[in-house]
């Protein structure tokens, strides 16, 4: 009898875990469907919201195409430079001790913490024509405020520590024997860091170079206050994405948004592959 | 350097990366900053304080600040369930949700703002049932709590997630054996491991949430004293052409801005002692 009640007592626990189960991922799936599934799947209804014609129709407008050109200009720039200075930061951090190292990693890390408005803003108190070089950049005639020069420079602010903080731990966790090894052996720096390191990292590399990428392609706040909004000159995607929506234009704004909405998706889709294979590949 | 700036390595490249690295923060972070700082420090203290005492720029604080921590409160609640899920749960497609979470991350801010502001419009999909309710959301405060919960919410699972596969299994074995009841295992022996990651993720949200602009400008309706937010205002400055006003509030949001970077500091350094402590 003991044994019986002892086991509707279980069996009630369970149907009761049952529910909590239930409830708790129902309430999760609710609540990312949402605040994820419902504005990704408004974006896409949106700009097909006039059919197939119009939305590819949206790309032969010049302004939006000069738009899509400039953002890949602005990623081609940012993204390789942000990887050198990336690779540079984590070798001197990881691989040397040395005094003052973790303020030096707490300033890396800075532009995660400063608003993309304060981004833009500072580069508009330094070259701005009210700014410290102002006058000097007049006199010149070098534009770099409202012109592409600012654009690239605030993208460089908004995704400086990217590539940097995904290699830092990494390098760090890794230590430094196997390159004391080469060097003592005789490599050269160069081909030790190529044929020792890189393959070590190459995973950790590539996944900061993906969100590198992602939000140098997508930045709007830092970039919309340097950009002087000048159609076709000085608008990304983002910022191409504004003026069509505030014109009401929606089918044209959904579909340039959409272009973005893919590329988010490609980098979550390439940044699980890439924790997928650092995780049986070892990093 | 022979006071010991740094230990002996073989290692080459030390002189040649962190000069590298340090002139190029120099350059593009730092210098940069310093120009907001001193922009602000030639101001009197009269004018900063006029500027940053503002009728309007104080209707401001307390939207952006406000709606940060509710949206901050709401992502604590939300995402420790949503990590619970994905940590204790395996369900069909698990992994695919997983995924998904980061997707505030990658999309771009301009994206998320405009679809939310579609999706919540008074004709758009939820707005239409909301406005039934006779709730509003576009384009009145709880917009802006919108928008700010759609960006905080990776940090919060994010950083749950790990504190939840290391609580320890059979600590909540032993409870439930010597009689705890679920909520007594969850509040004595889960809450208690997870709470300094939860802190961190509600701070990096909060944090978040003060700076952010992209995804709210577009739901918030952008109206002077109602749902204004800090950083449109600094916009909108910079757009007159009044550098001053721009750069003391830009100034004060930089100074918040590290307050909470000493925050999430603090946090974690408590989580640290805590985890140490409980390892003993």
């Amino acid at each position: 009898m003991a044994g019986a009640a002892h086991r509707t007592e279980e069996r009630r626990l369970t149907r009761r875990a049952r529910v909590v189960r239930a409830t708790l991922i129902g309430v999760s799936l609710a609540f990312l469907g949402l605040l994820l599934a419902a504005p990704l799947g408004a974006v896409l209804a949106q700009a097909l919201a006039k059919g197939w014609a119009a939305y590819t129709e949206s790309f032969s407008d010049p302004d939006t195409r000069a738009a899509i050109r400039l953002t890949l200009l602005t990623a081609a720039i940012v993204v390789p430079v942000n990887t050198v200075f990336g690779i540079c930061a984590s070798w001197a951090i990881a691989k040397f001790e040395f005094k003052g190292k973790s303020l030096l990693i707490t300033l890396i890390d800075l532009p995660f913490a400063v608003s993309p408005v304060i981004a833009g803003l500072v580069f508009v108190l330094l070259f701005g024509s009210q700014g410290w070089f102002g006058p000097w950049l007049q006199e010149r005639d070098i534009q770099v405020i409202f012109a592409v020069p600012g654009i690239v420079l605030a993208t460089l602010f908004i995704t400086f520590p990217y590539v940097a903080r995904e290699l830092i731990p990494l390098m760090q966790q890794q230590g430094s024997d196997e390159e004391e090894a080469a060097i003592t052996l005789g490599a050269s720096a160069w081909v030790t860091f190529l044929r020792v390191t890189l393959p070590k990292i190459r995973w950790g590399l590539l996944y900061g170079i993906i969100l590198c990428n992602a939000r140098a392609m997508g930045e709007f706040g830092a970039v919309s206050v340097v950009s002087g909004h000048i159609r076709g000159l000085t608008t990304t995607m983002p910022l191409q994405v504004e003026i069509l929506y505030n014109e009401y234009n929606f089918v044209a704004a959904f579909a340039v948004a959409s272009l973005l909405a893919v590329l988010a998706i490609l980098t979550l889709v390439l940044k699980t592959l890439v924790e997928w294979r650092a995780g049986r590949g070892g990093a | 350097m022979a006071g010991g700036f740094r230990k002996p390595s073989v290692l080459p490249g030390f002189g040649l990366t962190l000069g590298f690295t340090t002139f190029f923060l120099s350059a593009l972070v730092l210098l940069p900053l310093a120009a907001l700082v001193f922009k602000t420090s030639a101001l009197t203290w009269t004018e900063f304080l006029e500027i940053l005492l503002d009728e309007r720029a104080m209707a401001s604080y307390r939207l952006t600040f406000g709606a940060a921590f509710l949206a901050a409160i709401v992502n604590a609640v939300f995402g420790f369930i949503v990590a619970w899920s994905l940590v204790r749960y395996d369900f069909p497609g698990r992994r695919l949700v997983d995924a998904v979470i980061d997707l505030p991350f990658a999309l771009p801010t301009a994206v998320s703002g405009i679809a939310l502001a579609t999706v919540f419009s008074p004709n758009g999909w939820l707005g239409q049932k909301l406005a039934l309710a006779n709730i509003q959301v576009a384009y009145t405060w709880v917009g802006v709590v919108v928008a700010l919960i759609l960006i905080g919410l990776p940090f919060v699972v994010r950083s749950v997630q790990p504190a939840l596969v290391e609580v320890q299994r059979d600590l909540e074995d032993a409870a439930e054996t010597l009689g705890a009841s679920p909520w007594q295992v969850f509040r004595r022996i889960v809450l208690p491991a997870a709470m300094p990651a939860l802190l961190t993720g509600f701070t990096l949200a909060f944090a978040r949430g003060i700076g952010e602009y992209g995804s709210v400008v577009f739901i918030s309706g952008n109206l002077p004293y109602q749902t204004e937010i800090t950083p449109l205002l600094i916009v909108i400055k910079l757009e007159q052409y009044d550098y001053n006003g721009a750069a003391a509030l830009g100034f004060i949001m930089l100074v918040m801005s590290f307050v909470m970077l000493f925050a999430i500091n603090l946090v974690q350094a408590w989580g640290r002692r805590r985890q140490a402590a409980a390892g003993r």
